[in-house]
């Protein structure tokens, strides 16, 4: 299994790594027991995300993807952010081998929790705006 | 890159350099078929024999009782399915093997349950050792054949083979052992030990990949693996590949002459790995530290994912491999790990290093200085590790 030159990039010096202890919103995505868990901080200023940072425990792929994904939404009204798609990040990563896609779509999942997590701090209902969050969705593994 | 360390040596060995000079004559000069006549077709032939006596040696077999093969995978397959299948003739269809097999016998298993046959899978214990007692209540008056692994190839722990094939031996049962990763590592004896039939693959000793070797021991009957020729006494046909047939043999000499001498080196520089990396903090041995392999170190770092893990030291020239789900290439850990009882979280994060001759204490410094970094690098970047450096991370069963 090859990884792109841009997600070995993200893996090597991953974008906005950490925490932001005064965030908007905190989304938290993926199951220990699948070996992946994503968690996004964002900071939002208005209807803009001014800041965002992640934590993520995982493969290659789940770094490099969290990674791309803060830098497609960093500074991204909330509207645009949530349209990002796991696709338009595998692009931005010059894409990723076929058992690694999932690590996308936790991607695209993280930042909807942490943007629905926001909603839910300012008495909005989310699920209108964000949609459902599957849980672990996109691992389809059973978990024993 | 400041260094290369060829850290894998379970996964495969570099072919070395006598090895390789033994082997070329036979591209160049002696190209002859080894079942033709005339000069070169000679040539070819008596080295094989040379070849096949030597690998009996080794092994403490007779020369007639080696069958030279691709490698360990079809040595494997010969072995199970070749017994299993005559010995339903006589209404046997039970097999026993344990649970932390390698795939060529776990796959095989399960092909010969589709046929109707019925395995029984042996736990091993926390410390990756099958219990003889265990296996012995489970032999049963249909049982076919036994087999168990000499030495695993992911937590490096040998089995008590000997035990196991007087225990065989007693019930009659035919006994089987994928000694792969064990063979040149450890002292074998297959007719002091009691083994029936053995597997080995040459590119575990530094011979080239696709050849190996299966051990049937005289009187065992079985179908021949391939129709069509009188290579290999006529059950397993094809032409013989004959230089790596003969680099097997050179290799296994090689590692077989030196065993004691080099298993002092190298358990040396794999206990002082092990002492250093038990004191990160969270951090595990898998397998029992004293029946195990003299180059095999396997731990878990909780709250570590083991891909990255492997990314991260590749990025500073180290080769090692992990159980992780995202390195077997399925969602879920490896089958070893979760045999020995560590919950999927844990196994998530294993790493597998193991050495062979030509690595060095000087590489064993190396991964000293590389590793811990990357483990505290990784863990302040993992969502979970605060939670377990604490001790309120649950986990799914209980862990050690």
């Amino acid at each position: 299994m090859a990884y792109s030159e841009k997600v070995m990039d993200h893996f090597a010096n991953p974008r906005n790594v950490g925490e932001i202890p005064d965030a908007s919103g905190v989304g938290e995505v993926g199951n220990p027991k699948c070996g992946d868990i994503m968690r996004m901080y964002i900071k939002v200023d208005g209807d803009v995300i001014t800041d965002v940072k992640f934590k993520t425990f995982g493969c290659g792929a789940a770094i490099a993807t969290s990674s791309m994904a803060t830098e497609l939404i960093k500074g991204k009204k909330i509207e645009d952010a949530l349209k990002l798609t796991n696709k338009a990040v595998m692009e931005a990563l010059d894409g990723l081998p076929p058992v690694k896609v999932h690590c996308s779509v936790l991607a695209e999942q993280a930042i909807k929790a942490a943007v629905s997590d926001y909603y839910k701090k300012m008495g909005i209902d989310p699920s209108p705006l964000v949609g459902e969050i599957p849980e672990c969705e996109s691992c389809a593994c059973d978990l024993h | 890159m400041a260094r290369f360390i060829y850290a894998d040596n379970a996964a495969t060995t570099p072919v070395s350099k006598t090895v390789l000079e033994a082997m070329e004559p036979f591209y160049t000069q002696y190209y002859g078929n080894p079942s033709s006549l005339y000069s070169v077709g000679r040539a070819a032939k008596k080295p094989l024999e040379q070849a096949r006596e030597t690998v009996a040696e080794c092994l403490g077999a007779l020369p007639n009782e080696i069958f030279f093969t691709s490698g360990g995978s079809e040595s494997d397959n010969w072995a199970l399915k070749g017994v299993a299948h005559e010995l339903a003739k006589k209404g046997k269809k039970h097999i026993i093997t344990s649970k932390f097999e390698h795939h060529a016998i776990l796959h095989s298993c399960e092909a010969l349950e589709k046929e109707g046959f019925e395995v029984t899978y042996l736990d091993v214990h926390s410390d990756g050792l099958v219990r003889v007692e265990e296996l012995e209540a489970a032999i049963r008056e249909d049982t076919a054949i036994v087999s168990i692994m000499y030495a695993n190839n992911e937590i490096g722990t040998i089995q008590p083979i000997a035990e196991i094939g007087a225990v065989c031996k007693k019930h009659g049962v035919i006994f089987h052992t994928d000694a792969v990763q064990a063979v040149g590592n450890v002292h074998i004896h297959v007719k002091e030990q009691n083994i029936d039939l053995l597997s080995l693959s040459g590119h575990k000793f530094h011979a080239p990949k696709g050849v190996g070797a299966l051990y049937i021991r005289n009187g065992i009957k079985m179908p021949n693996l391939i129709d069509g020729g009188a290579q290999e006494r006529g059950r397993r046909a094809s032409t013989e590949n004959v230089a790596g047939i003969v680099g097997l043999s050179v290799a296994l000499k090689e590692a077989c002459a030196n065993i004691d001498e080099r298993a002092e080196r190298l358990i040396k520089m794999r206990d002082r790995l092990i002492d250093e990396l038990l004191k990160i903090e969270r951090s595990h041995i898998n397998g029992d530290r004293v029946k195990r392999l003299p180059g095999n170190i396997n731990m878990c770092f909780e709250g570590i994912e083991g891909e990255s893990l492997l990314l991260s030291l590749d990025l500073k020239g180290i080769c090692a491999s992990s159980g992780s789900a995202c390195t077997s290439g399925s969602l879920d850990p490896s089958h070893v790990l979760l045999a020995i009882g560590l919950p999927h979280e844990i196994a998530h994060g294993s790493l597998r290093i193991t050495f062979s001759e030509q690595n060095t204490e000087e590489d064993v410094d190396y991964i000293l200085e590389v590793l811990p970094n990357i483990i505290t690098y990784l863990r302040s970047m993992s969502p979970l590790w605060e939670e377990i450096k604490s001790g309120e991370k649950q986990y799914s069963q209980k862990i050690f």
